[in-house]
């Protein structure tokens, strides 16, 4: 079997991981999602190496990355603030929310902050559409969000971090 | 296993109950009000009442009324309370004794309630998804069993097309014919694929019943495997619904281990694998084609049909393609008959129909309405009209691909034929509710940003027209745009819907579409004067180039 030469724990992990899917192509999707799992983002070597235990041409794999939207080939910040645009949040007032977080954070939705404290990102419907609108904040579904109420969060983050 | 142990399994069940139940939703719209900290109060408070021989304490699926959680109702008399947070549970449990509570208490006779017709949702917030006998009890799995030993194939299929079953996902194909071609397509392999990549905004149903009842899924899949002659199923299931996804391998592996799935269900010869597929967030994954790209690990772009899917599907093979709703109605039809099944909505669409009421509304959740249902019974009635007194302008259904429908037509039937003649569509089920605040072309241009960004780019009229169409959106949001522009953006919607490879982009125009149709004013009004528009003199302005 394939070694990856840092002696990475969680190598072995999406090894053993691969070897459950028989290394069999057609398990792409599912060996990327364990991979982002493990480490968080997948950054080109990562990418390579899956081509290579999969046996499919690197392009194949990194066609199938960049076209989810749910991989992401760049790290996240510390915290995570997704707000959820979906037509139930956004006839609530979700762009209000989501433009509030960007002016706090200073940054545009899908960027994260300079000093990796906070990614802010968008979902398209996380389905909590009886209670929007729906705001995902390090994991955590919080309902009925308000603008202040998300500024108040961000600012929170920032303050953990160098500034 | 065979009949005699599933229902030994489901008298043992019954029997195991205890006297009074308190029913705490489990579903994610309760979960994300924090309804497992609710659970665990109420648990404990059973215990400091010493009522553990008298009272259970069951997570269950959906209870519906969403915007009320987290939700709780005792059994046996249906009192249905609101908001139950954990400081309430003593006085909840308190109740059983004839306590008083200061938790409001919710009214199950509501019409929100009342016009439900539940036969999808009928285990749902009953039964507890984490346990297969809690599905058993309710006479689960002997649909599978009398398809499989008192039925043949061929008789399975035709009591779905009998039955007059449509999908679910959107498109309302007849079911039963979708069976039959896939029987009847010779091949050694054949798969069945449940499409629970929900991807419309605002669509939350699919949802619902894959966290609240899984095994109604799994049963109408392997009843259809059994149908078809597949052995192999998957569940393409979006990433963004873990508590679906985790409920679901749980529901597998409880089938598994029972003999109800796997090989040699119900000790017979029969086969039946299912296999999850964990989408990763790509909104044409809905499209069958693109569905099938994306099991077998590649971009999820979709391909010309025909060959259809029942024809030359997954890896070539024949195979069926069912959304989780038409799936979850399998059961239901076999045990009960199609004639039944018939009887229930209109002529061309039976059965009943699975919404989820959002938007400007004051009842928020799930409802199962019989097909025919007048729109307004639904919004009025049921979902308590906007709240704060306003006025409902216009309801969307279909997401992405469907319309809004203004508040004049609200006594329009909900069938598949009266919303199309409508300019909108079934879809899936996703219903939201505009009131006069809404701004109708920031609702087209909401969506048309949905599938600007969603289209995969493979064919140029959606990959192009939705960026352009979005661009002229934008200008007529700003008030740049000029009656050329309106014109444009006509004569673009027109191309897209025609010319596209597939739902996605033949669908993108229609909240444009549909807007103009009723709301043309609002367009109108944001338009400038055209400075190349016919002099009044009739003298037309020369025209210039690049004013395109």
């Amino acid at each position: 079997m394939l070694q990856h030469a840092s002696g990475d724990k969680r190598f072995k992990i999406l090894d053993t991981h691969m070897k459950r899917h028989q290394f069999r192509a057609d398990a792409l999707i599912e060996v990327l999602h364990k991979a982002q799992e493990l480490f968080g983002y997948l950054e080109d070597g990562l990418l390579i190496y899956v081509a290579h235990a999969l046996k499919l041409p690197p392009s194949r794999v990194y066609g199938v990355a960049t076209f989810y939207h749910f991989f992401t080939l760049k790290p996240k910040g510390a915290h995570t603030c997704v707000v959820c645009t979906g037509t139930a949040c956004y006839v609530k007032g979700a762009q209000g929310v989501l433009s509030a977080a960007e002016a706090q954070a200073g940054i545009k939705a899908g960027e994260t902050t300079p000093d990796n404290q906070v990614s802010l990102l968008t979902a398209r419907c996380i389905g909590a559409c009886g209670v929007a609108p729906a705001v995902v904040y390090d994991g955590t579904v919080a309902v009925r969000q308000t603008p202040e109420l998300a500024v108040e969060k961000v600012k929170g983050w920032m303050g953990h971090g160098s500034r | 296993m065979d009949l005699a142990n599933l229902i030994e399994l489901a008298e043992t069940e019954r029997a195991s109950r205890k006297k009074f139940a308190l029913r705490c939703c489990m579903a994610a719209g309760c979960m994300s009000l924090n309804s497992g900290a609710t659970k665990a109060a109420l648990e404990q408070a059973v215990r400091d009442a010493g009522l553990e021989q008298d009272v259970e304490v069951r997570g269950v699926g959906c209870m519906r009324l969403c915007c009320q959680g987290p939700l709780v109702q005792a059994d046996p008399d249906g009192a249905l309370f609101e908001k139950v947070e954990a400081t309430d549970a003593a006085s909840v449990v308190g109740t059983i004794k004839g306590g008083e509570t200061e938790v409001r208490r919710g009214n199950p006779d509501h019409p929100f309630f009342k016009h439900q017709l539940p036969i999808v949702l009928a285990n749902s917030g009953r039964v507890d998804p984490d346990r297969i006998e809690s599905y058993i009890a309710e006479e689960g799995y002997q649909a599978l069993h009398s398809a499989m030993f008192d039925m043949t194939p061929k008789a399975v299929v035709e009591t779905i097309v009998k039955s007059g079953l449509r999908g679910r996902g959107g498109a309302g194909y007849p079911t039963g014919l979708k069976w039959a071609t896939v029987a009847q397509t010779p091949g050694e392999k054949k798969y069945i694929i449940c499409n629970a990549d929900e991807g419309d905004p605002g669509a939350f149903m699919d949802r619902s019943v894959l966290e609240s009842d899984p095994h109604a899924v799994l049963e109408g899949m392997a009843i259809a495997a059994y149908a078809v002659g597949a052995d192999q199923g998957f569940i393409y299931v979006r990433a963004e619904y873990p508590l679906a996804i985790s409920r679901l391998q749980n529901a597998i592996k409880q089938a598994k281990k029972l003999g109800l799935l796997g090989s040699g269900v119900f000790e017979s010869p029969f086969n039946f694998n299912i296999d999850l597929r964990i989408g990763a967030g790509a909104f044409v994954c809905g499209e069958e084609t693109a569905l099938m790209a994306s099991v077998e690990g590649r971009r999820g772009t979709p391909r010309p049909r025909p060959p259809f899917p029942a024809e030359s599907g997954l890896w070539e093979c024949p195979t069926l393609i069912n959304n989780v709703e038409t799936f979850a109605n399998v059961a239901t039809i076999v045990r009960k008959g199609a004639d039944w099944f018939a009887g229930i909505g209109t002529e061309k669409s039976k059965g009943t129909k699975v919404f989820a009421l959002a938007g400007k509304i004051t009842n928020t959740g799930l409802i199962e309405v019989p097909m025919g249902t007048p729109l307004r019974q639904i919004v009025e009635e049921m979902g308590g009209g906007a709240p704060g007194g306003t006025k409902i302008k216009a309801v969307q259904t279909g997401g992405p691909s469907g319309g809004c429908i203004p508040a004049e037509y609200l006594d329009t039937p909900v069938d598949y034929e009266s919303l199309t003649k409508l300019g909108s569509i079934m879809g899936s089920g996703g219903m939201i509710v505009m009131d006069e605040t809404t701004n109708m072309v920031d609702v087209a241009r909401y969506f048309m940003d949905f599938c600007r960004d969603e289209s995969c780019g493979k064919c140029i009229p959606c990959r192009a027209g939705t960026v352009q169409m979005h661009g002229l959106l934008t200008r007529i949001m700003d008030r740049k745009a000029t009656a050329r522009d309106l014109s444009q953006l006509e004569d673009l919607c027109d191309m897209v819907k025609h010319t596209s490879l597939c739902g996605l982009g033949q669908t993108a125009p229609n909240p444009v579409i549909s807007t103009l149709r009723y709301f043309r004013r609002e367009y109108e009004e944001r338009l400038k004067p055209d400075p190349f528009a016919p002099a009044a003199n009739g003298s037309a302005v020369k025209p210039t180039t690049g004013t395109t």
